[in-house]
């Protein structure tokens, strides 16, 4: 036990004293009897950022993170913080903390005490005042003597980030800790959570299958499917620049279309899509020959009446038939029915230029080049495609 | 007309209300018999069973009839020893029936109900079988009768501890790793806490069941005679009122203990 103090201690001052150390894992694999959760995932998340495992469930984020928090031990492969490995490092000597997805809070504790549990368990001094200062921070100062079962969601969701802040771990785990909040708060406790982080620096590695929630907050998301990690990057690359379906879809919606790479010129890939020739920037093309998928965000797909000029310098198509209008307010969601049997999204703003199109309405549908990305057509085409609930 | 109707009404609404009075009387009818008997004077005569005059001699001299103050202590020695081994036997099988995987844990889950099920006489003879057929037929006493008495409470803490322990978030015990705790400290800062309540429920069942069992003990008990025995063997000649006193007090201890579990309770839930 007191080693375990001293040990925590120890590598809490260091952190203070030194540069933030970054978490990585080599290879790491966790392996069930029935399944893989974990298929050699490699990945390095520097100090100090506040990073995203997003993914479906079951695609073994959550398992990656219990590995990180020694919950769960790694079948193979290794996790270092810094130059220490910690790998099969009991949970109690990493300096790694978890706010669990259930909050997983004492019942038999009172606020206060939850709060005080890891200053407890390493002697730490002056714990009341810390503590008070830590609910302070999550603003329930005034329910330090209650119980949880007596808190709400919220409530209790901001006891549990307390609860684990306050040892101020150099690695911060979150286990979709808003998954059980309604909308609104949970907005505002994503607004807070970054807030917090930005606050005391800490890395905060943060397990959810909310895309939206992976966006507004992190500054790394790293997408997983089926126990591999398909793409890395910040929310907007990963949005623009999909390299997988699974990430165009799974990311926001994508319009996916079938081609055939017919030339690569220069900076260009050049794509026949259905008898139209289109034109994708070389670097975000993920092939160079042969058949491909066509991708391009809704938002960025234009329709006009047909005759009507398009800003369309390239990618220009023609055909198209509104099936289906949804005014949503901000914007308004088309579908269109292209020639080749295909229906293709387009959300457009509601500036007011020209009234609604009706369903009926005869369009032509053009996209920037710049726009567009095309990715290798043995991808499933409708891999990581979110249901609506 | 007017009136017939209200009364009907009233009658209708309370006899719900009539319904349950009525259990509770016959439920406690019993009870208030045992304690205005040991208040009751029945020096002057052979009857028991009629009140005849108050006094407080019962209750001064509590030991009087020859036999029963042992027979009493003898009950609590083998009921606390009985209590104290069971809980601790059965605790530790709750442990590892809910918290490890291991080939056979389904059929152990369902056979440890079966001594619950069995009828007493049923296990308590083959119980003094398997003393004597073990040559320990010479011996039956106060130990027999604690092997007994532990085996027959054993089912009884495993069921109740289980159900508190399966009802009990593994998360809590991994977020106080997660928090520091080693494997130690985590048992006694949340695991035991938290399941204290289900093996104090135990403790006191396993300790009723052992304080008034007759048909088990009586067959393994040889020479030896716990309370229920006493009574048993004196109600063939005339129940001293003394036994009344004995069943008075053990009525108010448990009356105590449910009252305080509920105070407890509520003063908990208020804070």
């Amino acid at each position: 036990m007191s080693l375990a103090a001293d040990g925590a201690a120890h590598r809490a001052s260091d952190r203070l004293q030194g540069e933030g150390r970054s978490l990585r894992l080599t290879a790491l694999t966790k392996e069930f009897a029935t399944f893989t959760a974990v298929r050699s995932l490699d990945l390095e998340i520097p100090a100090g950022t506040f990073f995203a495992l997003l993914g479906p469930s079951g695609c073994g984020k959550t398992t990656t993170l219990r590995m990180v928090a020694g919950l769960d031990t790694p079948t193979s492969g290794t996790i270092h913080l810094g130059a220490d490995e910690i790998t099969y490092e009991k949970p109690y000597r990493r300096p790694v903390n978890t706010v669990f997805q259930n909050y997983a809070l004492f019942p038999h504790l009172d606020i206060h005490e939850n709060v005080a549990f890891g200053l407890r368990r390493r002697k730490v001094k002056d714990v009341d005042k810390q503590v008070q200062e830590m609910l302070a921070l999550v603003e329930l100062e005034a329910q330090a003597r209650k119980k949880p079962p007596q808190m709400s969601g919220g409530q209790q969701q901001r006891v549990a980030l307390a609860r684990a802040l306050i040892n101020r771990p150099e690695v911060l785990l979150l286990d979709e800790p808003l998954g059980a909040l309604d909308l609104k708060l949970r907005r505002g406790m994503q607004i807070e959570l970054k807030r917090i982080q930005t606050e005391v620096g800490l890395t905060f590695v943060h397990v959810t299958h909310d895309q939206e929630e992976a966006m507004t907050m992190a500054d790394t998301i790293a997408v997983m499917n089926s126990g591999v990690i398909e793409q890395m990057g910040s929310p907007a690359e990963l949005y623009e620049n999909p390299r997988t379906t699974f990430v165009a879809n799974f990311l926001g919606q994508s319009n996916l279309i079938a081609g055939a790479v017919s030339s690569t010129d220069g900076d260009v890939v050049r794509v026949d899509m259905h008898g139209t020739q289109v034109s994708i920037l070389a670097d975000r093309a993920h092939v160079r020959s042969g058949d491909g998928w066509v991708g391009i965000r809704p938002e960025k797909v234009l329709v006009e009446p047909l005759g009507e000029p398009l800003d369309a310098p390239g990618n220009h198509l023609t055909g198209g038939v509104i099936t289906d209008v949804s005014f949503v307010g901000v914007s308004t969601q088309y579908l269109v029915m292209m020639p080749w049997g295909q229906e293709l999204m387009s959300f457009e703003q509601n500036t007011g230029r020209r009234p609604v199109l009706a369903t009926g309405t005869k369009v032509d549908v053009s996209w920037r080049p710049e726009f567009a990305f095309l990715l290798p057509a043995s991808q499933d085409v409708n891999a990581g495609v979110v249901e609506e609930s | 007309m007017n009136g017939l109707q209200r009364a009907g009404r009233w009658i209708g609404e309370h006899l719900v209300l009539a319904a349950g009075l009525l259990v509770l009387v016959y439920m406690f009818v019993p009870i208030a018999v045992v304690m205005l008997m040991s208040f009751n004077d029945n020096s002057e005569s052979r009857n028991v069973y009629a009140f005849r005059d108050f006094t407080w001699s019962n209750w001064a001299n509590p030991c009087k009839p020859d036999g029963m103050c042992e027979a009493v202590v003898r009950s609590i020695e083998i009921g606390l020893l009985a209590t104290l081994v069971a809980t601790l036997l059965g605790s530790l099988a709750a442990f590892a029936l809910v918290r490890h995987d291991f080939i056979g844990r389904s059929v152990a889950n369902t056979v440890i109900f079966l001594p619950m099920a069995s009828p007493e006489i049923v296990m308590g003879s083959s119980l003094l079988a398997l003393f004597v057929a073990g040559g320990f037929g010479g011996q039956l006493g106060f130990v027999t009768i604690f092997i007994a008495h532990v085996m027959f409470c054993l089912s009884f803490v495993i069921v109740t501890v289980k159900a508190r322990l399966s009802g009990l978030d593994q998360n809590l015990e991994q977020a106080a790793m997660d928090l520091y705790a080693s494997e130690w400290t985590t048992f006694w800062r949340i695991t035991f806490p938290l399941v204290f309540p289900g093996v104090a429920a135990a403790a006191l069942l396993s300790f009723s069941l052992s304080f008034d069992d007759f048909i088990i003990t009586n067959l393994n008990a040889g020479q030896t005679v716990t309370f229920p025995m006493f009574v048993w063997g004196v109600a063939q000649r005339g129940i001293p009122m003394q036994v009344n006193v004995v069943g008075t007090v053990m009525f108010l201890i448990s009356l105590f203990l449910v009252v305080g579990n509920m105070l407890v309770t509520r003063k908990r839930a208020a804070v």
